[in-house]
């Protein structure tokens, strides 16, 4: 049971630092530039991110073991994927706007541009491929999650400060951003030794 | 509707992806199957088909329940509305975003149309004829910059090398021009523009592109200096000066600040200026835009946005009484006793003054001619009708 725990910990931490989605796989790089202008927004886009992310990373996981690998059909697991997601985000759409229409009306606009982001459909495939438990398929989604928050709001704080400093005309916007995008992806390589799976 | 062509689509998908699967099978390549000895390509087919379709129809279906489960009742006409607000979101008509004042315009009937200062009249109109409310013609407003003390024309108090920013820059000692009521020029206005219609002149002053303008007045809550107000398009002659200091004090920081010295206030035929905390104010509701006190102010501290004014010119109603040349402010009108006068058009400054005054309304083209024809034709008629009685 303990080593249970731990193995859910070492998942979480090391989707969520050591392989960051963002800073070490690359992905993700369109939200991750184009929400991190306004900390407001990046809040709003991490918490719709991670709860999209496990629901889908549970509901793909449960459709992948019970149907996808007695049918020896596993070939299809990106279409299938995708549809999942896009189905699950349509479905939240609609009963989120019935049920909170406060809630819709702040992270509403977010689900729209998650339906095919690469991060997501990444989470199915990874722990697909990894075969990842059903609780750890949730707890790596969660970490993937925690990761781009993470990373969104390092950006946004960083971004935030930056619209006050002099950049060079040629590096304005969005170079700057890969700049220092590629800077803390830097900083986070020194997380790499900091567990051995 | 939507669940439908998910479905169709599913299908779409179900369908390319088995003729794909076929055509890899032929040309002798697992699709990425785990190696096995062989392929039993009709089963593998069977349980893809059946697999999609039952996927896309548990999908199509479990949308289709929470579509019509979850159902919102929105009215179309929020729909309609949205479209032809200006998707600024600058939150000018008091609500938070276009899509709640879309649905506050079509459910609450005391909202009116016209508050979507960027769509402007037409939007007003639009959504006016969707909402089946009566829309009033708004006047437009711009964004107006009062202070002229541009780097060349103030002086400073120190050297500041902080964050170019106004809002940053306010933060040490109220900023480094010596005028405390003055624009410091670091162009936050300009970024907080939604439009783009605010650029940094090469002097250091914020210059309004009124084509671009809408009014929508987040410039005036970005100014920590206040120094920017909105203001109905039409009043164009605004005292571009908002210092409280003393009329010695404000011309030792600034060439064209306010002295309060009340010329202005003199000068006026419709008492708009006042003088009030050592700064004259225009009261725009009774400025006509006559542009004298612009000629008369001793410190050019009075704005005039209008290009071109309407100069004056003489009919052949004169009498040649020579009132006109003792009224006017700028010497412009000249002339021999009983004969025709003459307006030099390079002194006038079409301010309506002699219009006003000439007992024959002999003085036409200038911005009060037609009214002040009509209030001597309705004088008339009133003299004519009256003796009859």
């Amino acid at each position: 049971m303990n080593s249970e725990f731990t193995k859910l910990f070492e998942l979480i931490i090391s989707a969520s630092l050591i392989n960051n989605f963002v800073f070490t796989r690359f992905l993700g790089l369109c939200i991750f530039f184009g929400v991190s202008k306004k900390m407001e927004t990046a809040v709003g886009m991490s918490i719709t991110f991670t709860a999209v992310m496990m629901i889908s990373a549970a509901l793909s996981w449960v459709v992948y073991s019970y149907l996808m690998v007695p049918l020896e059909i596993t070939f299809l697991e990106i279409i299938v994927f995708i549809g999942i997601i896009a189905g699950l985000v349509q479905a939240s759409d609609t009963i989120m706007r019935k049920v909170s229409p406060g809630l819709y009306y702040k992270l509403g606009i977010y689900l729209a541009l998650i339906s095919t982001n690469c991060i997501i459909l990444a989470v199915p495939l990874v722990s697909a491929g990894e075969k990842y438990t059903f609780i750890q398929s949730i707890a790596f989604g969660f970490g993937s999650g925690l990761g781009f928050a993470i990373a969104l709001i390092i950006m946004a704080s960083i971004r935030e400060k930056l619209e006050l400093a002099e950049v060079p005309a040629a590096f304005k916007g969005l170079p700057m951003a890969f700049v220092i995008t590629g800077l803390i992806a830097l900083a986070f390589t020194g997380f790499s030794g900091l567990i051995t799976l | 509707m939507l669940n439908v062509s998910k479905i169709k689509k599913i299908c779409v998908i179900a369908s390319a992806l088995t003729l794909t699967l076929f055509a890899a099978a032929f040309a002798g390549v697992g699709g990425g199957v785990e190696a096995k000895e062989s392929v039993d390509l009709m089963q593998l087919a069977k349980w893809t088909l059946v697999f999609l379709a039952g996927l896309g129809t548990v999908f199509g279906a479990g949308l289709a329940i929470a579509a019509k489960r979850f159902a919102v009742q929105i009215d179309p006409r929020v729909e309609k509305v949205k479209d032809v607000l200006a998707h600024a979101h600058c939150g000018a008509c008091g609500y938070a975003g276009c899509e709640q004042y879309a649905e506050a315009v079509v459910n609450n009937p005391d909202v009116s149309p016209n508050l979507c200062i960027p769509a402007g009249a037409k939007g007003a109109e639009a959504v006016a004829l969707i909402t089946g409310k009566k829309a009033e013609v708004r006047e437009p407003e711009f964004a107006r910059i009062m202070c002229q003390g541009s780097v060349s024309k103030s002086r400073k108090k120190f050297i500041y090398e902080g964050v170019i920013d106004c809002r940053a820059a306010v933060l040490a000692g109220g900023g480094d021009k010596s005028c405390a009521y003055g624009c410091l020029g670091y162009g936050t206005c300009s970024r907080v523009c939604p439009f783009g219609a605010i650029t940094m002149s090469t002097d250091g002053l914020p210059v309004v592109d009124i084509t671009k303008c809408t009014g929508c007045r987040k410039c005036e809550q970005a100014c920590p200096k206040k120094v920017i107000e909105v203001l109905p398009a039409s009043k164009m002659v605004l005292v571009a000066c908002h210092s409280r200091d003393k009329g010695g004090d404000t011309k030792k920081n600034c060439d064209l600040g306010c002295i309060g010295c009340g010329m202005c206030v003199k000068v006026c035929p419709f008492d708009a200026p006042s003088v009030q905390n050592n700064f004259s104010r225009i009261d725009v509701n009774k400025c006509r835009v006559c542009g004298l006190c612009v000629a008369k102010c001793p410190t050019k501290a009075i704005a005039d946005h209008l290009p071109v004014r309407t100069k004056a010119f003489i009919t052949d109603k004169c009498i040649g009484c020579q009132i006109c040349t003792k009224v006017c402010p700028v010497d412009a009108p000249f002339g021999e006793q009983k004969k025709k006068h003459e307006i030099a058009q390079a002194k006038c400054i079409g301010c309506g003054i002699c219009t006003a005054k000439c007992p024959t309304q002999a003085i036409d083209g200038t911005f009060n001619a037609q009214e002040v024809f009509a209030a001597a034709a309705a004088k008339k008629a009133k003299q004519a009708a009256s003796p009859a009685a």
